[in-house]
């Protein structure tokens, strides 16, 4: 024992050696500005993404998107002749990953940080992109992330918060007169903040939940719950769940018989959940953005075209139908060159831009920002569907 | 002789000098990381490397460190000072509660009893509603303030890790170098020889376990106060998987193996990110861990007792080839 640790103490000197100029090397590459043919400097944006791990299902079609369309920026000449650099990192769906990737994006003199995929990732961003200074777009839903906006200057989200959608479910409920509700959701973030946002939701509007039951995400039978559920006397059953649990619910609630309204979230909002359903989806109502039901959406619709072209440019590239996450991905950029179009590579100039905006239509929504709202999507950017024989419909 | 007395002193200053001069936020965060890891593996290494006894619930200390703060902080306005001091002491404590019972379980057993330590935690985080916000975690930690400095820089924050971690080692070399050094090492040989040297085994291994607990705790109460966020995600049955995998890569029962292995796993992570896409264009962390995994195995092959054994491949006496790998 006394042995190695005498000699270990040489050769350490040269393994740290070794491992500090790894990391040294790393970072090395700053400062180095390409131009453009055009002669113009190119604008570096940073994307941080949860490209694998538990969010990438997120992550995925995100980074296709930015990838896609930073393609087709600089086709089209870049940004006021400014070509565009994407840099996108990994963070692996974890925390730690997220905020060093978010701090070698800086050093590499990025103008704005997009990302990251889900609530977590993102709220560990956040700290980074305040103290240093720099505007960061966040794709993924929590409310938290843009609240309260004193905390956070420097921070935007394009996927609409939970509220925007139960808003939307409450309209429904309020047309129909159904008074008594049961929620269930999901035992994680998502699930949270769903409950979260409900419960504010009912405060003062006469709809009172009479029954709240929730489950895990791992979980294979839900009939107890809907059991209890179907015993409360409630008029209308609300999901906050994602497949492959949300599906398994629905097929319980078949199996029991249950004849009130089904409501779940946006998050079923993929075809995976209709498949896993086996047919017990028919008559599942849910709020959702408008890209899932693109083709039914009238053509006076603002969106109408900017859904369309993103639609045929994805399924053109990559042989599948984009989904709401990339959509996500969309807007960030967007919303991200429309302030660097008026404001050129100043953060501090591209941040109050992003504010600013008013009347962009995207993916999600039309955004309009504001110094109270950095989400800037309102409930008519979400519509109702019904699932009809495995097919999304729009609810008129 | 001489100079080797000091090493560790020199390298403390080169490493805290260098990057002070890069001037780097990323290069000082990758060193924060890796310091606040090193501060845990250290703790782990003297309860495997020294006392033999291995544990897969070391990322629930580490959480319990960080939650301790976040809720001592946001929920009860407690100052930085003394919630990082309970967030020492709090998981010291509850090593010492379940220690007694779990610490008579040999090798496996032990293994499986410190993993569904490491499992509990991590649901009691996730369950802990408003206490530990659940899933959502919680936010809005401030800023680790002593005395009316606070440490709100990646900079100023990278030399209060360091810092610590240098007057840790010193204190970790004088104990691995003291009659409780040789103890553990007979417990970790042979347990039932050290019972009969004289040796109080279940005590020693207690206090071990309770050592380690108390770093885990300093390292998840630094992150919390370095993220300034915290949610149950970093503290997973992964993480405490990660952190063996930092003991061992580095070298069970060596000193400088700890800081080696979570160097090298850290840097190894971020290297990868740079460098796997300049292969394979657009590739994601899927490519890096096939990559990470080859390496780790490839390591584990040829280099058995981890990377504070690589001196043997600089020597030139082949007598001590045959010594150390005989180790």
């Amino acid at each position: 024992m006394k042995k190695v640790q005498r000699k270990s103490k040489g050769s350490v000197w040269i393994v740290l050696m070794i491992v500090l100029s790894l990391i040294l090397g790393g970072c090395g590459n700053k400062g180095t500005s390409a131009s453009s043919p055009s002669g113009k400097e190119t604008y570096k944006i940073g994307a941080v993404i949860d490209i694998s791990g538990n969010s990438s299902s997120l992550g995925v079609p995100e980074r296709d998107t930015l990838l896609m369309m930073t393609e087709k920026i600089n086709a089209n000449g870049g940004i006021n002749g400014h070509p565009i650099e994407l840099m996108i990192m990994d963070n692996k769906s974890d925390e730690t990953e997220a905020v060093l990737a978010t701090k070698t994006l800086i050093e590499k003199g990025v103008l704005a940080i997009l990302g990251a995929s889900a609530s977590g990732t993102s709220m560990a961003m956040l700290k980074t992109a305040q103290s240093e200074k720099i505007p960061m777009v966040s794709m993924a839903a929590a409310s938290s992330i843009v609240e309260p906006v004193s905390e956070r200057q420097w921070v935007f989200k394009t996927a609409q918060s939970d509220i925007v959608m139960i808003n939307k479910i409450m309209e429904y409920l309020k047309k129909n007169n159904l008074t008594k509700i049961a929620f269930m959701y999901m035992n994680n973030a998502y699930g949270d903040n769903g409950k979260k946002a409900i419960t504010a939701a009912v405060k003062d509007s006469g709809i009172s939940v009479v029954d709240e039951e929730k489950f895990d995400a791992a979980d294979k039978d839900m009939t107890p719950q809907l059991t209890k559920v179907k015993a409360s006397g409630a008029q209308a059953v609300i999901v906050w769940a994602i497949p492959p649990s949300a599906s398994i619910l629905t097929k319980n609630y078949k199996d029991l018989g249950l004849s009130i309204p089904l409501i779940h979230s946006h998050g079923v909002g993929n075809q995976n959940f209709i498949d896993l359903a086996q047919g017990a989806a028919d008559g599942v109502i849910l709020p959702i953005g408008k890209l899932t039901v693109a083709a039914q959406v009238p053509d006076t619709d603002p969106q109408k075209k900017v859904l369309d072209s993103y639609i045929a440019d994805y399924s053109k590239k990559y042989n599948t139908q984009p989904n709401s996450f990339g959509g996500y991905a969309y807007d960030a950029l967007s919303l991200l060159v429309n302030a660097i179009e008026k404001a050129g590579a100043d953060r501090s100039k591209i941040r109050d831009e992003l504010e600013k905006t008013k009347g962009l239509t995207g993916i999600s929504g039309v955004f309009n920002m504001s110094a109270q709202d950095h989400n800037g999507l309102k409930e008519d950017s979400s519509v109702l569907v019904q699932i009809k024989d495995g097919k999304w419909q729009l609810m008129k | 002789m001489k100079i080797s007395k000091y090493s560790g002193l020199l390298i403390a200053l080169m490493l805290l000098a260098v990057p002070l001069a890069a001037q780097s936020n990323y290069l000082y965060s990758i060193l924060i990381v890796i310091g606040l890891y090193t501060l845990l593996v250290h703790g782990l290494g003297i309860l495997m490397g020294y006392a033999g006894q291995v544990s897969f619930g070391h990322a629930a200390f580490f959480g319990l460190g960080g939650y301790t703060a976040a809720i001592l902080t946001t929920k009860f306005a407690w100052t930085p000072l003394p919630a990082l001091l309970a967030s020492v002491l709090l998981p010291g404590i509850v090593a010492a509660v379940i220690g007694r019972q779990t610490l008579k379980l040999r090798e496996l057993y032990l293994a499986l009893a410190t993993l569904g330590f490491g499992i509990l935690v991590h649901i009691i985080f996730n369950e802990g509603g408003e206490l530990t916000g659940g899933p959502s975690g919680i936010s809005g930690i401030p800023h680790l303030a002593i005395g009316g400095f606070t440490f709100n820089n990646d900079r100023d924050f990278y030399i209060l890790v360091w810092v610590l971690l240098v007057i840790l080692m010193t204190g970790i070399k004088n104990l691995i170098h003291s009659r409780t050094g040789r103890a553990l090492c007979a417990i970790r040989e042979s347990e039932y020889a050290a019972e009969n040297a004289g040796i109080d085994c279940a005590l020693l291994k207690l206090q071990a376990f309770i050592f380690s607990a108390l770093l885990a705790g300093l390292a998840g109460g630094l992150y919390a106060f370095y993220v300034t966020f915290i949610s149950p995600s970093p503290f997973s049955f992964h993480a405490s998987v990660q952190f063996v995998l930092m003991a061992v890569i580095g070298g069970l029962g060596t000193f400088w193996g700890p800081l080696l292995g979570s160097m090298v796993v850290v840097a190894l992570s971020e290297v990868l990110r740079e460098v796997v896409p300049l292969i394979i264009p657009n590739a994601g962390g899927e490519y890096q861990i096939i990559i990470y995994g080859v390496i780790l195995v490839v390591l584990m092959i040829y280099q058995p007792g981890g990377l504070s054994g690589i001196k043997r491949y600089f020597r030139r006496n082949p007598n001590n080839i045959i010594n150390s790998s005989s180790e």
